[in-house]
């Protein structure tokens, strides 16, 4: 009521400076709209921002409230559109002189991915260059990961007790950077284990990752020269349900008795019910995932866990390739300049907080 | 020519899936959508009947060996049987040409996905607060210093979530607000990076077929 009377006394002013622009980066169909702000800002309800294809006639397409400056419009592309702003304080509005005409068409490049695409050069630069220092033969030192480490030991102690190695990929799909890791860790395994005469159990829950999955067993196996040790009732698929994974594994820790329980990939809620199951089995239990949430229960429950990157690191620890280990040393010196940045923007935060030091405001 | 159409396919893929993260072009993204829904779609079809074939042929085979508790093995058959019957001929919610209804009993996919699979999955996730326990007993042995670090955070925690915590002292809660947001999240940030990194480096191993561990070590 308020605003009516101060209204009524006084002319409403419209926004200013309206202009509409094809959105950047986008895939077409949509005009952004952008304005200065009603000199009448704090008094009024919002903007109404109303739209013509021939400039004369203008219906309404949008509102926003006030102190906003921005409108993002859906639109034909192709066509040319005008648009003008209209204040609003209750009934009464206001409104500004039309913009000049815009188009919408769609774009090529992503705008606000420029910052992405400029992170993934770098850092895939400094992969990159790694692995050219470790084509050239340079040694590269490449710290001890306890959980890698202990690989051997636990198909060792399988083969020692005449017993199974059990290694599950979890539910995720071959989409899944975890799922990929975990077949590079697998088709190690598989040569250790056939290198052994250890029997090596994979179930799955997803069957395009068993497909590859089964591939890359029987291909470890050719590799050792053991293509006979290749049994395929040993990798099967089980179900793509959740729970009933999670059952089917329990099943197969209680009834085969695995002696290495291997739990590397990608896993939600099922991953503390099967790692409990394995450790109250009594098995060597090597976990790795890089779902955050779930490290907890297998750093609880587990022998020993990989964590987050390690899990990526594994299959070229395991094999010692020179080219596969430099990624790790790229991966490594990433990490430093993300720490450089972060302590140097901290920094600079931190400078923010004394008034002398105005510079950095 | 074996390792080097798939490492040629891993490379285009490989590159055509970064692409759309750059741009949304409709022919883009139109291209991004057609891997993801159509073909990925037809490809999971084929390694779904591989899948079950595989899953029929290791209880058939656990049948004709009497291997330990073979028996449940029948149910496993009898079951899937039933169901793809069901599902095929019957339809979702009974659509299909099969009758699946009798009287007011209805049997056609939803009912048994409501009134088996939920229940069941419900069950087996019921059991995870039992093996919660007996996790949390285990890992609260304070049997070095990192699992008293841990018993010590979870006890401050888990007292200043309760109101008791508020009642021992006002600045309790804020206290485990204080663990939940700046050590725990830092943390947890910590290794974010290292699975950000980790991940391209993965992917550009496998996109320039570097890492070759998926084609069995093939060189």
């Amino acid at each position: 009521m308020v605003a009516l009377i101060l209204v009524g006394l006084f002319a409403l002013a419209p926004p200013t400076n309206v202009q509409a622009l094809d959105t950047p980066g986008d895939g077409g169909e949509a005009i952004t709209v952008e304005w200065q702000l009603s000199p009448d800002d704090n008094i009024i309800d919002g903007y109404e921002i109303h739209r013509s294809e021939d400039g004369v006639d203008f219906a309404m397409v949008g509102f926003v409230g006030r102190s906003r400056t921005r409108y993002e419009d859906n639109t034909d592309d192709g066509q040319e559109y005008y648009y003008k702003v209209a204040a609003l304080a209750d009934t009464v509005r206001t409104f500004s002189e039309s913009s000049p005409p815009a188009l919408s068409s769609p774009q090529w490049f992503n705008n606000s991915a420029l910052i992405l695409l400029i992170a993934m050069l770098i850092f895939g630069g400094i992969i990159l260059y790694y692995i050219y220092v470790a084509r050239k033969g340079k040694e590269l030192y490449i710290r001890k990961i306890a959980g890698l480490e202990a690989v051997d030991d636990a198909v060792g102690r399988a083969t020692e007790m005449g017993k199974p190695v059990l290694y599950v990929i979890g539910i995720g799909t071959m989409s899944n950077i975890a799922s990929i890791a975990s077949i590079n860790i697998l088709a190690e395994v598989a040569k250790k284990a056939g290198q052994y005469e250890t029997p090596l159990i994979v179930p799955h829950s997803d069957p395009i990752v068993y497909t590859v999955a089964r591939e890359v067993v029987k291909e470890s196996y050719t590799s050792i020269g053991r293509p006979d040790l290749f049994d395929p009732d040993k990798v099967f698929f089980v179900t793509q349900s959740q729970f009933a994974y999670a059952a089917a594994i329990d099943g197969i820790m209680v009834r085969e008795r695995p002696a290495a329980n291997f739990l590397i990939g990608w896993f939600r809620a099922e991953s503390l019910i099967i790692a409990e199951t394995g450790a109250i089995t009594g098995a060597i239990q090597i976990a790795g995932t890089d779902s955050v949430s779930q490290l907890p229960f297998f750093v609880t429950a587990c022998d020993y866990t990989i964590i987050g990157e390690e899990l990526y690191a594994a299959s070229a620890y395991l094999s010692r390739e020179p080219m596969l280990l430099s990624a790790i040393k790229g991966e490594d010196v990433g990490k430093m300049v993300i720490f450089a940045a972060l302590g140097i923007a901290s920094l600079i935060g931190l400078l923010t907080r004394f008034p002398i030091l105005t510079i950095f405001q | 020519m074996k390792t080097r159409i798939p490492l040629f396919l891993v490379l285009v893929f490989g590159i055509v899936g970064i692409i759309p993260y750059y741009s949304q072009h409709p022919i883009i993204q139109g291209s991004e959508n057609f891997i993801r829904n159509d073909v990925i779609r037809i490809v999971a079809a084929f390694a779904l009947i591989l899948g079950l074939g595989s899953l029929l042929r290791v209880h058939f085979d656990k049948i004709r060996r009497s291997r330990p508790n073979w028996q449940y093995s029948y149910v496993l058959i009898i079951g899937f049987v039933v169901s793809s019957i069901i599902g095929l001929l019957g339809g979702r919610v009974g659509e299909g040409f099969l009758p699946t209804q009798i009287g007011g009993f209805e049997f056609h996919m939803q009912v048994l996905f409501e009134n088996i699979i939920v229940p069941l999955g419900s069950t087996m996730f019921a059991l995870l607060a039992f093996f919660m326990a007996s996790a949390a007993y285990r890992a609260f042995r304070a049997r070095s210093l990192d699992a008293t670090l841990l018993l010590v955070t979870a006890f401050i925690i888990m007292i200043g979530l309760l109101p008791l915590g508020d009642r021992i002292s006002p600045h309790l809660p804020s206290f485990v607000q204080w663990i939940m947001d700046i050590p725990n999240v830092a943390s947890k940030r910590g290794i974010g990076f290292g699975i950000a990194l980790g991940s391209l480096a993965t992917s550009l191993k496998i996109i320039l077929g570097i890492e070759r561990s998926w084609l069995g070590g093939s060189k």
